[in-house]
């Protein structure tokens, strides 16, 4: 098994307040991690850092063998194709003026895939995530939250990323639409063997879709492991906070 | 047999709070056409009873409670009656509302940081309120009653509390304060628009527990608005709680809890409950709920299928009429 991302002691501080408190995690090639915790855990703060958009106060973020805040600007622009977002509100993370195959076309661009690629690309990336090839001529406006959701994925997976940070990219769909979703992001890490980072705040979703657990709480892991044993057998205190507040409201 | 227009309607010895009937909210679309949102939807609320409204987004379940209880939006075209101590809230002037409105019928927000007054410190918003609406002699007796309301939603230090603007306390805090401004004139009806959906899972689970206690303790209806079933559950915890799934602006089933919740009828609410995600499903092996019928919008009438268990029937409304 390779790691394909992994952080060591991350460190954050905004002025007096540390967000982030000696933070590590191993994430390996084709699984996923998730990453649960309250608001003010730190969870998207810990997001921002392995993409790079913030740097640690301490700490290192490794992208495979390299260390991310090592590179210089090219081969930073080199290694953040390897890594892609997938936003919690698409609807305002797609480009409105442009249709689903413009935005396609202007990631495939971006990723310096060769233009008389673009178009069998683009439409071969909606199959990926099961959408109609129609759909590269609709706006986002256009489109239901889970359908801009699914364009959202095929953005990322353009050129084959080792890494999805997924920030609560199910959290704002409804329910009936948010299966859907999480049965495409199982499929496509079956076929493509990505690893996600999947930030949630949702235990229920985390269960599903994790193979490993990273607990959260104001800055410092509580608890992390196999998602089984976490979520099964919780030993902090503060684990088993979060799994009372879903326990008691699930149905059956 | 009762006839499908009375389905699901509670017995008639059960005196309402609220008896909402036949109620449809249209808004004016492009070029002069008026789009239904809510579309001949009924609904009774009993006395120390949860009644949920479970719905997704664009399922009219906000309008309708709103609608319901006076505060249509002004664009709307509203028809059908609600009647609250013999008064249609749906055509009552703003005078009569207004005094309904804080005092008989309260309200708690999604969002307690847009009802709360930032610039105020909340012991004052309290007491205006109690003042407001007669329910305290003298501003000093309103300060009591506003620091025992405070205690009623479980604040500690209450008098501490509220001395701070809003801004100085947390979510969970607000929500709780935000509750207190609804019961502070024991109100008979508490309309509460997804209370919890805004705060972490823990703190929202305390939000809806509290509510649950207030019913049972001040006998206090309450109309529980949500699109988590999980919630849904957790609210609706007495055998006599009901539940009204809401698709696409009307009520497609309608029963008490444990009926829709554990043995739906309807196939939304069939599938809506099976696609929730849990690890015992295989991953990329979740039900999906299928786009025609989450789309769908012709079904037929509300069908009892067991005392108190309505469904709207599958088949299209032309065949049935």
């Amino acid at each position: 098994m390779s790691t394909v991302l992994s952080a060591e002691g991350i460190v954050k501080r905004f002025g007096s307040f540390t967000a982030l408190d000696g933070v590590s995690f191993r994430l390996e090639r084709g699984h996923t991690l998730g990453i649960v915790g309250e608001s003010g855990s730190g969870k998207s703060t810990l997001g921002r850092i392995v993409m790079r958009l913030l740097t640690p106060d301490a700490g290192t973020v490794r992208l495979g063998d390299q260390d991310l805040f090592g590179l210089d600007r090219r081969k930073l622009r080199i290694a953040r194709r390897r890594i892609q977002l997938v936003p919690q509100d698409p609807r305002n993370a797609l480009n409105p003026t442009m249709t689903v195959g413009e935005s396609l076309r202007f990631q495939l661009q971006a990723q310096r895939v060769p233009r008389s690629e673009w178009t069998r690309r683009s439409g071969g990336l909606l199959e990926q995530v099961s959408l109609p090839r129609d759909y590269l001529h609709a706006y986002p406006h256009e489109l239901s939250g889970g359908q801009a959701q699914r364009v959202a994925i095929a953005r990322a997976i353009a050129n084959d990323p080792e890494v999805l940070v997924c920030d609560e990219a199910v959290s704002a769909l409804d329910k009936s639409v948010q299966a859907q979703v999480l049965n495409t992001f199982a499929e496509l890490q079956s076929s493509l063997g990505v690893a996600m980072f999947f930030i949630s705040h949702d235990l229920a979703v985390v269960e599903h879709l994790s193979d490993d657990v990273l607990v959260l709480n104001r800055g410092r892991t509580v608890e992390s492991g196999p998602t089984r044993d976490v979520l099964g057998a919780p030993q902090d205190p503060y684990t088993r906070e979060l799994l009372e507040a879903r326990h008691s409201a699930r149905p059956a | 047999m009762p006839s499908p227009a009375t389905a699901g309607r509670l017995p008639d010895g059960v005196p309402l709070v609220l008896d909402a009937t036949d109620v449809s909210v249209s808004f004016r679309g492009s070029a002069a056409r008026w789009n239904t949102v809510v579309d001949s939807v009924g609904l009774g609320l009993e006395r120390s009873q949860v009644t949920v409204l479970l719905g997704e987004s664009g399922s009219g379940k906000t309008v309708f409670a709103r609608t319901i209880t006076g505060m249509a939006p002004r664009s709307a075209r509203v028809g059908g009656s609600s009647l609250f101590d013999g008064v249609d809230l749906l055509d009552a002037p703003a005078r009569d509302l207004r005094r309904l409105q804080g005092d008989r019928i309260g309200t708690v927000p999604q969002d307690p940081n847009s009802s709360l007054d930032p610039m105020r410190r909340i012991g004052g918003q309290i007491v205006e309120t109690l003042l407001q609406h007669g329910k305290a002699p003298h501003r000093a007796a309103a300060k009591v009653r506003a620091i025992e309301l405070l205690e009623l939603v479980h604040i500690r230090e209450p008098e501490r509390v509220a001395r701070c603007y809003p801004h100085e306390v947390s979510g969970g805090m607000r929500q709780r304060i935000a509750i207190a401004v609804a019961i502070s004139c024991e109100p008979e009806l508490i309309v509460a628009d997804e209370p919890s959906s805004a705060l972490d899972a823990s703190v929202g689970v305390r939000v809806v527990q509290l509510l649950d206690d207030l019913r049972t303790r001040l006998g206090t209806a309450i109309l529980f608005i949500t699109h988590d079933i999980g919630i849904a559950a957790l609210i609706a915890s007495q055998p006599h709680d009901r539940v009204a799934v809401m698709l696409g602006g009307r009520v497609v089933e309608l029963g008490f809890a444990h009926q829709v919740l554990r043995n739906p009828v309807h196939e939304y609410t069939r599938a809506l409950i099976a696609a929730e995600p849990s690890a015992d499903v295989p991953r990329g092996r979740l039900a999906v709920v299928p786009d025609d019928v989450r789309t769908r919008r012709d079904w037929g009438p509300l069908v009892d299928v067991e005392p108190g268990h309505a469904v709207a029937s599958a088949a299209r409304h032309e065949e049935v009429a």
